[in-house]
């Protein structure tokens, strides 16, 4: 049920309400940034966005570690357990 | 070899769906147009008409051209007439010689809106060595018509050596793509401006004659079939292919160039890039044995530089558009039954 | 595309499919249910069945918002275009899904305004730039749609506007996670948790599946890479005995959901005593509709709407594909007298509904007798 596609906040809107331009490879639209209001984001980060509004951050961290679990599959078993 | 079976057409009016190339259209043309309109039309439908009159073959074509905005980037109403029509001529392998042109225009259509389409016509013939030898106007009162509808007919002749017919396809046989899929229809769609949407996106809205011919200049027997993908997209073109010779056309989705910027406007707006509207491209079925010749002529062709092989004919699935992965999914892409739609979920 | 192609990616992919099969014990039979519609159609868009072992089987769930509504609110909806004035406006998802009279496109057909919106902030500006229209918004969705259609109205209250108004048809997917552990016939060892609703309600919404009823249940990414990894993680817990919910989705889902969001839904919907799943019957607190501070934008309360209950065709069997008792391609009417050219149940039009997935993903494979190597 939800498509929701990570983009980059490019420029803040402060006058436009909650809004700002984020990117998706290339392609650009407002998004309300109104449900992040606990965690506001800021220009460089990655949202995820859903119907115009973004839903949540987008943890590079947790992005990268998991790649680089996946990474280690078939290497080592050990790696694998969490 | 299967023809497609006779389809009576129920619907009790028509909707924007028959209009959008893919199943309702075919459902259209075949269950109420060819058996009505009867003729040398019954057979597999192609995008124009081999004539022959006095001895002498022709090839014969029209299109309507209905869109909105008028003007979008890369692009009119205007060009994709021209480019439009001698595409299918060129895919169904012909030369276009000469376009007649009939324009049904909005009372109250600001006339350098119409002088603007004009050049544009003027120009894309030019570029495209055709001439406009005639047509016709019509004016519809205020709000009968999205401004301007154009209709262009086109004639040419048959190029030397090359016969295009689903029937000839064969399992092995190759398929090539001239360029990037996609570029025309979401360049439409944003340039609608309900989506709000922005991006750096054109449409490819061109002549495909000269790399039919550069294509054909090398390997012209051993060109199968050929089909400008426009409304519908590329599955649309390939499902007719595989419905009318009844192989599977299996493609690999790594070889299907998307640009970057059109790639995330699908993503966004759950599109797929294969059911997208195109108007500077074709794809073309092509005997194995000439299959390098022909891909090599393209990419050294002005404008083919993209051009790339993306699949082949097999047996099975029979009349089916499989496309696989390089890490072995698969999935059957079929026509859709209207337009494209954004979706949410 | 950041964040989309690395979870894509080939050889990784390869690599994660084999460890699901290591994992898959041969000698047992695994019976997984992807809950949200979007699993199901990201299923059959990466062509994960030929990747997994034949020992795994994926049920698809009720996660798809389209899929559940009765006809009744789509007539509903339809209803208020009698008026000439009104801007019928709706998610894509919407537009061809039969009602009794027809679907939205087909209204549009005959001269009802109908309008595809991308997001329910462009319903609202449509009616802030047609003051002299009055715009609906037809809402659907899960608990991930819910938070934009609540700020929406917020902004819409905040700005004065009176010409804008929602049909609320959003629904809570926790009941419907309820119905189905209960339905007798439920043979479900584990559960794929929907990614994006979790984002708003938060992994802790699931912890009774796995303290209660004992069965595992994974939140998910939409990328071929996480459904593997969330499967690889079903299969170990299964394997294991154990029964807990995991976060395979960490990048996107924060385990105690968005506060702002959950906050939002509260301040404009509260619960339904009651609504009704097409297919599954009347669900106790499972859908949304507009407090009463929120009235003047309620389509319900401005409109005088049929509210008449449409059954389904006796031959159709929406609820049971619904609830993974049956397969799509089991429905006495899939593929001859539904299909998406015409079909009878929204499952076969909606684009993340099983029967559409299957039909326009999976069945004419059935022809292949061995899976087409790649080029």
């Amino acid at each position: 049920m939800c498509l929701a596609i990570p983009g980059k906040v490019v420029e803040l809107l402060p006058e436009d309400g909650n809004l700002a331009v984020v990117e998706v490879s290339g392609v650009r639209r407002k998004i309300d940034l109104g449900l992040l209001d606990d965690d506001p984001a800021k220009t460089g980060d990655w949202v995820l966005i859903h119907v115009g509004f973004a839903m949540s951050k987008i943890s590079e961290a947790d992005a990268a570690e998991q790649m680089r679990v996946l990474a280690l599959l078939g290497e080592d078993d050990d790696a694998l357990h969490r | 070899m299967p023809s497609s079976p006779k389809i009576r057409f129920r619907d009790t009016q028509i909707e924007m769906a028959h209009g959008a190339g893919g199943k309702a259209s075919r459902k259209l043309v075949e269950g109420l147009i060819v058996p009505l309109l009867g003729g040398p039309l019954t057979g597999p439908l192609g995008d124009a008409a081999q004539v022959s009159t006095n001895g002498t073959r022709l090839a014969i074509t029209t299109d309507s051209f209905v869109v909105k905005p008028l003007r979008f980037p890369g692009g009119s109403i205007g060009e994709l007439a021209v480019n439009g029509t001698v595409n299918d001529l060129a895919v169904s392998g012909a030369r276009a010689e000469t376009l007649v042109v009939s324009f049904i225009l909005e009372a109250g259509l600001a006339t350098e809106v119409l002088e603007e389409e004009l050049h544009a016509m003027a120009a894309a013939a030019q570029r495209a060595g055709v001439a406009i030898a005639g047509g016709d106007t019509k004016v519809v009162e205020h709000g009968k018509a999205d401004r301007m509808y154009i209709t262009s007919c086109g004639i040419g002749r048959p190029i030397e050596g090359v016969e295009v017919s689903p029937a000839s396809v064969r399992p092995g046989d190759r398929i090539l793509l001239s360029g990037p899929i996609g570029d025309h229809g979401i360049t439409i769609l944003l340039a609608r401006g309900e989506l709000d949407l922005e991006a750096d996106i054109c449409s490819d809205t061109r002549s495909v004659l000269p790399l039919v011919e550069a294509m054909a200049a090398v390997a012209a027997p051993g060109i199968r079939w050929m089909r400008d993908p426009t409304r519908g997209g590329l599955a649309t073109s390939l499902n007719e292919l595989a419905l009318d010779c009844g192989l599977g056309i299996c493609l690999t989705e790594e070889q299907i160039p998307v640009r970057d910027s059109v790639r995330g406007a699908c993503e966004l707006l759950g599109l797929e890039p294969m059911h997208i509207a195109n108007e500077g491209q074709f794809v073309a079925v092509v005997a194995p044995e000439f299959a390098e010749a022909a891909l090599d002529a393209l990419r050294a062709a002005p404008g083919g530089q993209d051009a790339v092989m993306i699949g082949e004919v097999r047996e099975k699935p029979a009349a089916t558009v499989l496309v696989s992965t390089s890490y072995g999914g698969t999935r059957v892409v079929d026509m859709l039954v209207g337009d494209p739609l954004p979706r949410i979920c | 595309m950041r964040f989309i192609d690395e979870f894509r990616e080939p050889e990784l992919i390869t690599k994660a499919a084999q460890e699901v099969r290591r994992l898959a014990e041969p000698q047992r039979h695994y019976r997984l249910m992807e809950i949200c519609g979007g699993h199901t159609y990201a299923i059959y868009r990466f062509g994960l069945h030929d990747l997994l072992p034949p020992n795994i089987e994926l049920i698809h769930g009720p996660g798809c918002p389209v899929c559940v509504l009765p006809m009744g609110r789509i007539d509903d909806g339809l209803s208020m275009t009698k008026d000439p004035n009104l801007i019928f406006t709706a998610f894509g998802d919407m537009m061809r899904v039969p009602g009794t009279h027809g679907s939205p496109l087909e209204f549009k057909a005959r001269g009802a305004d109908v309008r595809i919106v991308y997001s329910p902030a462009d319903a609202l500006k449509l009616a802030q730039s047609n003051p002299d229209r009055l715009v609906m918004f037809f809402a659907i969705g899960f608990e991930t749609t819910a938070p934009s259609t609540a700020l929406t109205l917020m902004r819409a209250r905040a700005q004065g506007i009176r010409n804008f108004s929602v049909f609320c048809n959003h629904v809570t997917i926790i009941p419907a996670i309820r119905a189905i552990l209960e339905s007798p016939d439920m043979r479900i060892d584990a559960f794929i948790g929907p990614g994006h609703v979790s984002t708003v309600i938060g992994c802790r919404s699931y912890e009774w599946v796995a303290r209660e009823a004992g069965k595992p249940i994974v939140v998910s990414g939409f990328e071929p890479l996480d459904l593997l990894e969330s499967i690889m993680m079903v299969l170990r817990q299964l394997n294991d005995g154990r029964a807990e919910v995991e976060n395979q989705y960490k990048r996107a889902v924060p385990w105690e959901g968005n506060r702002a969001a959950l906050k939002a839904m509260a301040d404009v919907f509260e619960p339904r005593p009651f609504f009704e799943w097409r297919g599954m019957g009347c669900i106790a607190q499972s859908a949304l509709r507009l407090r009463e501070s929120f009235a003047e934008f309620d389509a319900e309360v401005r409109f005088q709407l049929p509210g008449i209950r449409v059954t389904d065709p006796k031959a159709a069997q929406c609820g049971e594909v619904l609830t993974g008792t049956l397969k799509p391609q089991q429905c006495r009417l899939f593929g001859k007298e539904c299909t998406p050219e015409q079909p009878v149940g929204a499952l076969m039009v909606s684009s993340e509904g099983s029967c559409a997935a299957y039909y326009n993903y999976e069945h004419r494979k059935a022809a292949l007798t061995t899976l087409a190597p790649a080029l």
